[in-house]
């Protein structure tokens, strides 16, 4: 939808060459309510962003403001690309505590989103059908989203419990397990037990998006379906999945960067513990734990790095001006 | 088979899914609001329904100064920050979305991109703004620190909210008919009177949908609330549920626990109930082209 402006430049005197005085004013304007919004985020975006990476050139400690030593890229080789032999002869790159919290990030992110995605798709399918409890199943599916992250992760805390949770208790009354399972305290089953409560939390908002997506998609097409003598299962991979294609894409980028920066969950629930660290509370730790400040930041701008990289690849592949 | 034995079987199938669904999603909250009726004893047998309602719990989170004073701050907080992203945030999305200049293509990039900001990488540095800011002008006035402040807060929000509102509220003034510009132009309006009289008014329910979206991002942030706060003179309320404190070292309240939860969770389950259509739009306005 063009903006009055244009319409008006082409109307201008044709003694005017360039843009009208009318064009003027809309511009003056437009920078002027731009202004303020672009202030704030240079003081609370920008400049941050480049402390961030002054101080991760130096060994600046929380505790001692204005008296870190410039130390060059040391943060970075630590953290990524020094070579170690351990006392066992094997060899460490970099930081493992750093890259095992990568892993878990990315291992984390995949099953959740790969789960959102297939439970989410199931709720949204339900919920465009046609039955009477479609009210309230689409309100109910708003209730884990409505609820704060911090709140849900004590909820499953307490269901996690080892001795007084319902997931023991359960598996126990049917038979599944002989004894209780420490949930958050095992490193086997911490990871995953954090990653069912992400899911839970938010399939909401992929159903939510999927279901719009599928309400765009008219009946018609399945009816032509039926009377051609296509199964339900033919129609869903032939109609339905590449019709959705454009909401699933959608969906799956917006989950994958929020996965990935994943951190109230894993504070409230292990804080890290138990094999559980992901990239954000690493960061975390080594900012206000170990208070240092320039390795931390270090740590801080290599997962702005990662996470800029998914951001970029997003961004580039649609075009602002047709959204 | 019957067809009609088909047809039965097939509603059966699709009930039990239904049943499995709502279950799933509703069981964790109920299981929440059940222990938070159960005295310390009780919640060592394992009860599914509830036998006798143990109110107490609600009585020592009413009585907890450190929790009432963190709502009080996430309200405060959460308030101001909505304001202030919709007031500066309608502003510029009325000329993302309806003014031609240059540079737009860059900002509008910009402010997608803040969408999808790491707040984790900027933390560290907000903390030393924070505790001296006077940092950013390579001065020292530590002694204006904003360390344990609502302020704090309320300024580091910024950077996820006003980018949020301000993407959100763009789309909808896009989708603004041109029109109403066009006669307010032939009325003699200047710009900035289109702006004001004609389309804010129109642009309400966006305000709305964006301003609760926006107040719910704030009241459940807990990373920079955490950081950013020591004690509850300025601490919200997702750190108080956090660190929720029982009165020995050893026993970890979970019914008291639970009992706050559902306190802080009530207003937002019914606030999303009620305005279900327009959260939901605003949800999927700003992430699937229609």
């Amino acid at each position: 939808m063009a903006a009055v402006g244009e319409a008006t430049t082409q109307a201008a005197p044709a003694a005017k060459t360039g843009r009208s005085k009318f064009a003027k004013q809309q511009e003056r304007l437009a920078y002027m309510l731009v202004a303020p919004t672009l202030l704030l985020i240079l003081v609370v975006a920008a400049w941050p962003l480049y402390k961030a990476v002054a101080l991760s050139f130096t060994n600046e400690r929380l505790g001692r403001p204005g008296q870190g030593e410039y130390v060059g890229l040391a943060n970075y080789e630590t953290l990524l690309w020094r070579v170690r032999e351990r006392s066992d002869g094997s060899i460490r790159i970099g930081d493992s505590d750093f890259y095992e919290a990568v892993t878990n990030t990315i291992l984390l992110t995949f099953v959740s989103v790969a789960l959102e995605l297939v439970l989410g798709l199931g709720i949204a399918m339900v919920i465009n059908s046609k039955f009477r409890g479609r009210g309230f199943m689409r309100t109910a599916v708003l209730v884990p989203w409505a609820i704060p992250t911090v709140v849900s992760a004590q909820m499953w805390n307490w269901m996690y419990n080892d001795v007084f949770g319902v997931f023991n208790d359960m598996l126990q009354r049917i038979g599944i397990i002989s004894d209780p399972i420490a949930w958050l305290a095992n490193p086997t089953t911490a990871l995953m037990a954090i990653t069912a409560m992400e899911v839970w939390k938010t399939t909401p908002f992929m159903a939510l998006l999927l279901l719009a997506g599928l309400q765009v998609i008219s009946g018609d097409i399945y009816e032509a379906a039926d009377i051609d003598g296509a199964s339900r299962i033919q129609q869903f991979f032939g109609i339905t999945l590449p019709l959705l294609r454009p909401a699933i894409l959608v969906a799956l980028i917006f989950r994958t960067m929020d996965a990935l920066r994943i951190f109230d969950a894993i504070k409230v629930m292990t804080n890290g513990g138990s094999g559980t660290e992901v990239m954000s509370t690493y960061a975390h730790r080594n900012l206000f734990d170990f208070q240092k400040l320039g390795y931390g930041n270090a740590v801080a701008v290599v997962i702005f790095i990662i996470i800029a990289v998914f951001v970029v690849v997003y961004v580039t592949s649609i075009k602002v001006e047709e959204l | 088979m019957s067809k009609q034995l088909k047809q039965n079987l097939q509603n059966a199938g699709f009930l039990i899914v239904v049943a499995i669904i709502i279950f799933y999603l509703l069981f964790p909250f109920y299981w929440a609001v059940v222990s938070s009726l159960k005295s310390q004893a009780q919640l060592f047998e394992i009860t599914y329904l509830p036998t006798e309602m143990y109110t107490d719990t609600y009585g020592v989170v009413f009585q907890n100064n450190n929790f009432i004073l963190g709502l009080r701050n996430s309200i405060i907080v959460s308030f101001s920050v909505t304001i202030i992203s919709l007031i500066v945030g309608s502003f510029a999305a009325y000329a993302l979305g309806r003014l031609p200049f240059r540079g737009k293509t860059v900002i509008l990039y910009t402010v997608l991109s803040m969408t999808m900001f790491p707040l984790i990488a900027v933390v560290g540095s907000l903390f030393t703004f924070i505790r001296n800011p006077c940092v950013v002008v390579g001065a020292d006035c530590a002694d204006l620190s904003l360390f344990n402040t609502r302020t704090a807060l309320v300024i580091t929000y910024l950077v996820f909210s006003l980018p949020f509102t301000t993407w959100v509220l763009t789309n909808f003034f896009k989708s603004l008919p041109a029109e109403l510009e066009q006669a307010a132009l032939v009325d003699g309006a200047t710009p900035f009177q289109t702006f004001y009289m004609v389309l804010l008014p129109l642009t309400m329910p966006a305000l709305v949908t964006t301003g609760m979206l926006t107040f719910i991002a704030a009241w459940n942030e807990f990373l920079f609330a955490m950081t950013f706060t020591l004690d509850f003179q300025s601490r919200t309320v997702q750190p108080a549920i956090a660190f929720f404190q029982g009165a020995s070292e050893r026993e970890i309240p979970w019914n008291n626990i639970m009992a706050a939860s559902v306190v802080v969770t009530i207003p937002l389950i019914l606030l999303v109930l009620i305005f279900q259509r327009r959260i939901v739009d605003g949800l999927t306005a700003g992430a699937v082209k229609g």
